[in-house]
């Protein structure tokens, strides 16, 4: 399985997510936000945590319209898998590949520690590998982490089952808990919360072992 | 030419900023702040002979996340 990970001026989880996929079996090569094609093969896309040209404007915008950012469209659009975590989520969500939007954490703090999370479906490849309904704990490190959308929109989400994760405790105020949402197509994830920080002892749990594990298992096969 | 762009949390959207913003001025003895709504405003010089149909594309494009802003446009 080929990965590639999108780097951008402030982005600072590249390398956390590029240990985690390499940990999982996949072959990660690293993509500057200037080039403006990914590498020949890649099955899965990685928008990584960070702070991406100094979160100006709103979180993730400038990214969005990164030469990269279109090459990332053009690869979901051709039924391409893609993971955005923290500001990953916002420049998904900017970009419109997922829908709704993050706002500031209602607490207006930021959030810095572990959470639990609930698995709300398992009914994708970076979720199959737990099951329904399981309580994991992931880190979350964010100031703009309170998802929203409309009733329209949520209604979607939670009729086509593409909420992801929830969180145990609700720490940003996020409409309906959510801490991770799907695409429709099932092949793109969003999340606020970092798996890639839970993959070994030393991070102080491993429970993101089985989102990474689930994905390279099913694009392994496929 | 100028224009300013006014971009706002939609009316509905909870505005976390605005609310806290709220409360300090109650804290300082105002009474009577009802409501606070925090935006951002930006301005733009531009070629003369820029349309406001160009801004509002500006805006739908880059300067406010319409899913959860709305935006204002003033040719100054």
């Amino acid at each position: 399985m080929r990965a590639a990970i999108i780097v951008f001026p402030g982005s600072n989880c590249d390398r956390d997510m590029a240990v985690a996929l390499k940990a999982a079996g996949a072959d990660v090569s690293m993509v500057w936000h200037k080039d403006a094609t990914l590498p020949e093969g890649v099955d899965l896309v990685a928008v990584p945590g960070g702070f991406s040209f100094g979160d100006y404007l709103r979180c993730g915008a400038i990214a969005a319209q990164s030469p990269v950012s279109q090459a990332i469209v053009a690869h979901v659009e051709r039924g391409g898998y893609a993971l955005g975590v923290c500001n990953g989520f916002q420049v998904l969500t900017e970009t419109g590949l997922l829908p709704g939007a993050l706002m500031r954490n209602a607490g207006l703090k930021f959030l810095c520690k572990t959470v639990g999370l609930k698995v709300a479906t398992t009914a994708s490849a970076f979720t199959e590998g737990y099951a329904k309904g399981d309580v994991v704990n992931y880190p979350v490190a964010h100031h703009d982490g309170n998802y929203t959308a409309d009733p329209e929109t949520l209604a979607v989400l939670q009729g086509e089952d593409r909420i992801a994760f929830t969180y145990a405790q609700n720490p940003n105020g996020s409409v309906a808990d959510i801490a991770g949402v799907l695409s429709e197509n099932r092949r793109v994830l969003g999340m606020m919360p970092h798996p890639e920080r839970a993959v070994d002892a030393g991070h102080g749990g491993t429970d993101g072992k089985a989102l990474f594990a689930g994905l390279l298992g099913q694009l392994t096969a496929a | 030419m100028k224009a300013r762009v006014h971009v706002m949390l939609k009316n509905g959207v909870l505005d976390p900023q605005g609310a806290a913003v709220k409360h300090a001025l109650g804290t300082l003895g105002f009474a009577g702040v009802e409501d606070v709504r925090q935006g951002k405003v930006i301005e733009l010089e531009l070629a003369e002979g820029t349309t406001e149909a160009t801004i509002g594309e500006m805006c739908e494009k880059l300067l406010a996340n319409t899913v959860i802003e709305s935006y204002r446009v003033e040719v100054l």
